[in-house]
């Protein structure tokens, strides 16, 4: 239908700071109109499945797109245009489209960019669902998936062909927590005119802004830091308005949209984002720093550690790195190390990172317990590796469950 | 319910109770965020034996969590969750009787001062306001039928501090309880109860819930048999918090600690360039070493002063009312504690229903101007208000 992009970069503020609002003004503010239904502060849900004509040339002036506005739910809500613009504004980009989860956000990227025979390349450290739909479900259709390993960047440049249609990686990546250099990154997209995504989740605006970069497409499970609250699901693209017009309206067909009140409760959650990332960042830094020094802990994997692969790269993009953290337990096969899982208290075992609660996992009870020991060899996937999630606790009581647990 | 896990949250860190207190894991499906009930009636297994829960008037598990977590970070042993704050108060003013006396402070909340002299006192209860600051004020006020002492502290809105220990034993020594209403402090900043209070009262609908997007009220007991007395009151009244606010509030509750903390750091600072701007004629807040209670100040109040600020401009209530129609981040609105930053004029708005020669005996002046700090950048807020007081 004639629905747009949402569009924000969060000028429609009311103040002009020289340096642009603070993120956590934005946060509350952005997106929002200055006044709203029944002068109430906060946005109203709108419950409503579809909206009301006042005539017949109403529908009209609709269809010839004289007037925007809501028509039926499965093209958008009022809740939905808010949440946009205020995601785009923190994400510094033109336009955002909500999805109902990370996954239906990514799937309407490809299913809009992909005809048969065209290629995608992927890093291969990457959220396993990502790439079982490209390799199980977008092969149906033709659609040619290459892996190479994370941040070679020549390997995949020599992985270019004429189909290649996108260039795909998470930075951090998931769990390794790998950080991508974006300019190297977004710089082969633009030499061989491909398009190119990536999936900050593990970053979230407040760390990370790959549009910065280059990077025409940003990915986020909302679910995560930007809900926050492990209550909810969403994902968000952000991109320039033109490149998200046609995945608006695959969007409006596939019916992948996120609910009013889910859309309320991750406008809320966003409030209080840039507090939330403070903490997390804090927790993420303090975590790693302590398993780093523990004598029963062989590896850590942070960005903010300067034994990370990528604590260079990390520390120029990055304003902080985040809750994740993964480590690998010195001598330890995959039964030992989930006693150690098993001995968390304040830590709960579940997958998901990003809410206020600590989560804990290893990678391969959780993620990959049904894949070949060479397939998680091939994919880092180690017998001893944990991977948690910093909540937003009280940090001393954090490091103190984590003592215990790892107590021999 | 968990309990071992329950009790190993209960001995954390305030932030880390925020979360997990009242929040157990829900045993039947493993969600890492407990359910929210919405069912008005429970079914039971038998006539006249009832479940744990039976009508979500006398009880309903999402109300019953978040109860656990205010109970925990007040330091109390019991909450019960109100509909609004004047609910919670309502109900604890209904542990009076007939010829009963209460004492309360003179900077308290006008629907507050409504209540005890418009309401209460039809049941024959007399009331007095005496300044809590006072300790002698405050002995002097106290009658042998003085049943309840009721302080605000920061007061509304001077931000007046009382000394909650000085006042629970005097209190005590007349056989009275001490109730606090805690909203403005938040049990980040001062734990009444620990101090000597028996009663900490809160407007929910503030810092506690923090998003303005749900209304509630909560009263907080360390004794079982006062708890008793008090859900007795809720349960034959009927304002208990719904179950959705429950949700919400215990979602806010999460991100209680680092709101507070930040707004009030934001407030300080506000409140200092407020104090060496030339076109203010006085600014009020707890955290400024010229405040009249600032010692006491700083000894109740822990890791911030509130993130209220009271002011006056020069130029008296028309420059008063202009300024608080021309912020822009600042919205126009009554409450308080939330992410958006509000203002307004008390004597207009929040302290309407104090009779005009109250207002004027207590301080609360026309041209008086109250701050409602959020979240928003500190550098955003100023330019807010330097633009708004004008030259």
């Amino acid at each position: 239908m004639s629905s747009k992009p949402t569009t924000s970069n969060g000028q429609d503020l009311p103040f002009s700071r020289a340096g642009g609002p603070g993120a956590s003004t934005l946060a509350v503010h952005a997106g929002e109109a200055r006044q709203k239904v029944g002068d109430s502060i906060t946005d109203a849900i709108f419950c409503a499945s579809t909206y009301t004509f006042a005539n017949t040339q109403a529908v009209i002036d609709y269809i010839q797109q004289k007037q925007p506005r809501e028509e039926y739910g499965r093209y958008g809500n009022p809740s939905q245009r808010v949440v946009e613009r205020k995601l785009a504004a923190l994400e510094g980009g033109e336009a955002a489209l909500l999805f109902s989860s990370g996954m239906s956000a990514l799937v309407g990227l490809l299913m809009t960019l992909m005809n048969s025979g065209d290629e995608v390349i992927f890093f291969d450290e990457c959220y396993h669902r990502s790439r079982e739909f490209c390799t199980k479900h977008l092969s149906r259709f033709g659609v040619v998936t290459h892996q190479v390993r994370a941040c070679d960047y020549a390997a995949m440049e020599a992985a270019v062909t004429p189909r290649t249609r996108l260039l795909v990686s998470e930075s951090p990546t998931n769990p390794h927590l790998s950080v991508v250099d974006l300019q190297k990154f977004a710089a082969i997209g633009k030499r061989h005119g491909v398009a190119t995504l990536i999936d900050a989740t593990l970053a979230s605006p407040y760390n990370l802004r790959p549009i910065q970069y280059g990077v025409d497409y940003v990915l986020h499970s909302a679910t995560k830091y930007l809900g926050g609250h492990n209550d909810l699901l969403a994902g968000v693209l952000i991109a320039t308005q033109e490149k998200l017009e046609p995945i608006d309206k695959l969007r409006g067909i596939m019916g992948a949209i996120n609910s009013p009140h889910n859309i309320y409760l991750l406008e809320r959650g966003l409030k209080t984002f840039e507090l939330r990332m403070q903490r997390h960042n804090a927790n993420g830094q303090a975590l790693a720093e302590f398993l780093d020094r523990h004598p029963r802990v062989e590896k850590v994997y942070y960005p903010g550690l300067p034994s990370h692969p990528y604590y260079d790269v990390a520390r120029e993009t990055m304003s902080g790195f985040g809750g994740l953290v993964t480590f690998l337990v010195r001598n330890a096969d995959w039964q030992a190390t989930a006693a150690i899982v098993d001995r968390m208290q304040l830590a709960r075992i579940a997958p998901s990172l990003g809410g206020v609660e600590t989560l804990i996992e290893q990678p391969l009870v959780m993620s990959y317990f049904e894949a070949t020991p060479q397939d998680r060899q091939k994919w880092g996937i180690h017998d001893n590796m944990i991977r948690v999630a910093c909540g937003i606790e009280n940090t001393e009581d954090l490091l103190a469950d984590f003592e215990q647990a790892l107590r021999p | 319910m968990d309990p071992q896990s329950s009790s190993s949250a209960a001995s954390k860190r305030f932030a880390t109770r925020a979360i997990h207190v009242g929040a157990e894991p829900d045993p039947r499906t493993g969600a890492v965020i407990p359910p929210l009930v919405l069912a008005s009636t429970f079914v039971q297994q038998v006539a006249g034996e009832w479940g744990e829960y039976d009508y979500t008037r006398s009880g309903n598990p999402t109300r019953h969590n978040v109860e656990l977590t205010l109970a925990s970070l007040e330091n109390g042993t019991h909450a019960l969750a109100f509909s609004s704050g004047m609910a919670a108060t309502h109900a604890a003013t209904m542990l009076l009787e007939n010829g009963d006396h209460i004492v309360a402070g003179t900077d308290i909340y006008g629907g507050t001062y409504r209540l005890l002299h418009k309401i209460t006192n039809r049941a024959g209860v007399t009331v007095t306001l005496a300044p809590t600051t006072d300790l002698s004020a405050l002995r002097a006020a106290m009658t042998p039928r003085t049943r309840l002492v009721w302080l605000e502290t920061p007061g509304n809105p001077l931000l007046t501090i009382s000394d909650i220990a000085a006042c629970a034993e005097i209190a005590h020594q007349h056989g009275a309880l001490l109730a606090v209403d805690n909203t403005f402090a938040t049990p980040v900043l001062t734990q009444p109860l620990t101090l000597g209070a028996d009663i900490v009262m809160h407007s929910a609908t503030k810092y506690l819930g923090g998003h303005s997007d749900l209304l509630g009220g909560a009263l907080i007991v360390k004794s079982s048999s006062l708890r008793d007395r008090l859900y007795f009151i809720q349960n034959a009244t009927g304002a208990v918090l719904s179950p959705f606010e429950s949700y919400l509030l215990a979602r806010g509750l999460k991100t209680l600690d680092l709101r507070v903390r930040h707004q009030c750091q934001t407030a300080l600072e506000l409140a200092r360039r407020l104090q060496v701007d030339p076109r203010v004629q006085h600014v009020i807040y707890p955290g400024l070493p010229d405040h009249p209670h600032a010692a006491l100040a700083q000894r109740q109040l822990t890791g911030g002063a509130g993130a209220i600020v009271t002011l006056e401009v020069h130029g008296g209530v028309s420059r008063a009312k202009r300024m608080v129609e021309t912020t822009r981040l600042f919205r126009l609105a009554v409450s308080l504690g939330a992410v958006e930053s509000l203002i307004e004029q008390p004597a207009l708005m929040s302290h309407a229903s104090y009779a005009a020669a109250d207002r004027a005996r207590y301080g609360i002046t026309d041209g008086l101007v109250r701050l409602s700090v959020g979240l928003e950048h500190v550098d955003d807020l100023w330019e807010d208000l330097d633009q708004a007081i004008g030259h």
